[in-house]
């Protein structure tokens, strides 16, 4: 038998809003140990790193190491617009234009 | 000083000019959610979902990978456990997330809380994050930027699903928006030089693991190795200074 969608979609809600909301609630307004704070502060880089590099370097289904993906090729140019201009518009705009290009190029 | 004090925004700032604020600082994620959510509301309709249901599920969810996963899934008859089960490791990345957030959401009140942690994803997190070390931004902007962010998902997986992906695939470059708007977050974030080796220490682990373990545990693996390891480094090399400062 196959489960009423909306009940799978509330199951699925609650799943995905239990541990959004827990560390909000339990550590907002709160003096946190200092190590902690350090600590919280080195997340965010890494999180960022981890979301990014596996989608640059990787490809395929089961996942393959590949360096040269079209992805990886505008990254880098991208990554250095970012780095010079400090710019999260012109950043934006120069990748999604980047990654046009080398879309008509590769077909 | 006295000068700048009047450019500064403040949280007590007339509501008009908050909302400018937060939905303006959503484009790049609305932008990048534009193709996805198209994409998606194709698959799912396809998947037999109605338009009605896929916004449901928009709205219920929030949170596109585990989406797309989740309409894979129930299309390959797999069972409620199994899809939730799958949801909730594909998700739990986000109480990373809500962990660096926390400490950027001061004099909020409990019931706003649980309202902002809805809108919780990879992309209001580091949007919002960078916005919160910039300063001038306080949690009654971020909640607007994360439900514009939220209503572009809501609306574009209800346009695909109701006919269409309306985009020429690939066009304009906008399936890199996510991607672009991510690297120059990181490159935010790269405050020093702990900060820098723990981004590649992640970025190494995150590859490993995204090649030895399936699905996305590599990513709060990752994380939690480089910020760990990054600060252990960090410890380990300013043993003498740390001991004067403090």
């Amino acid at each position: 038998m196959t489960p009423d969608p909306v009940l799978v979609f509330l199951a699925m809600g609650a799943v995905t809003y239990v541990p959004r909301w827990f560390p909000l609630f339990a550590l907002a307004n709160r003096t946190l140990p200092r190590i902690l704070l350090e600590w919280l502060e080195l997340l965010p880089p890494a999180i960022l790193s981890a979301l990014i590099a596996p989608a640059l370097v990787t490809a395929g289904c089961p996942k393959h190491f590949q360096l040269l993906t079209p992805e990886f090729c505008v990254a880098v140019p991208t990554f250095l617009v970012a780095w010079k201009t400090r710019s999260l518009a012109l950043t934006v705009l120069f990748g999604m234009f980047l990654f046009w290009i080398a879309g008509m190029f590769l077909q | 000083m006295e000068t700048a004090s009047l450019d500064r925004s403040s949280v007590h700032d007339p509501f008009p000019r908050i909302f400018e604020d937060g939905v303006r600082a959503a484009w790049p994620i609305c932008l990048g959610y534009l193709p996805i959510g198209l994409a998606f509301g194709v698959l799912a309709q396809k998947g037999g979902l109605s338009p009605f249901e896929i916004g449901l599920m928009s709205l219920l969810v929030f949170a596109g990978s585990s989406q797309f996963i989740a309409v894979s899934m129930m299309g390959a008859g797999a069972g409620l456990p199994a899809v939730v089960m799958t949801t909730f490791l594909v998700n739990f990345r986000h109480f990373l997330m809500s962990s660096a957030l926390a400490v950027h959401l001061r004099g909020m009140g409990k019931g706003w809380i649980s309202l902002f942690a809805y809108g919780v994803t990879d992309e209001s997190f580091a949007m919002n994050l960078t916005r919160f070390q910039d300063g001038n931004w306080d949690w009654k902007r971020a909640l607007v930027m994360n439900q514009t962010a939220n209503a572009a998902w809501f609306g574009s997986t209800v346009l695909g699903g109701l006919g269409g992906t309306f985009l020429p695939a690939g066009a304009f470059g906008m399936d890199f928006a996510l991607m672009a708007m991510f690297l120059c977050l990181l490159v935010f974030q790269l405050r020093g030089v702990f900060h820098a080796v723990t981004a590649l220490l992640s970025a190494a682990c995150a590859v490993v693991l995204a090649l030895l373990i399936a699905g996305s545990g590599h990513i709060v693996a990752a994380s939690l190795l480089g910020a760990t390891l990054g600060l252990a480094l960090k410890k380990f090399f300013s043993r003498g200074k740390g001991e004067e400062r403090s």
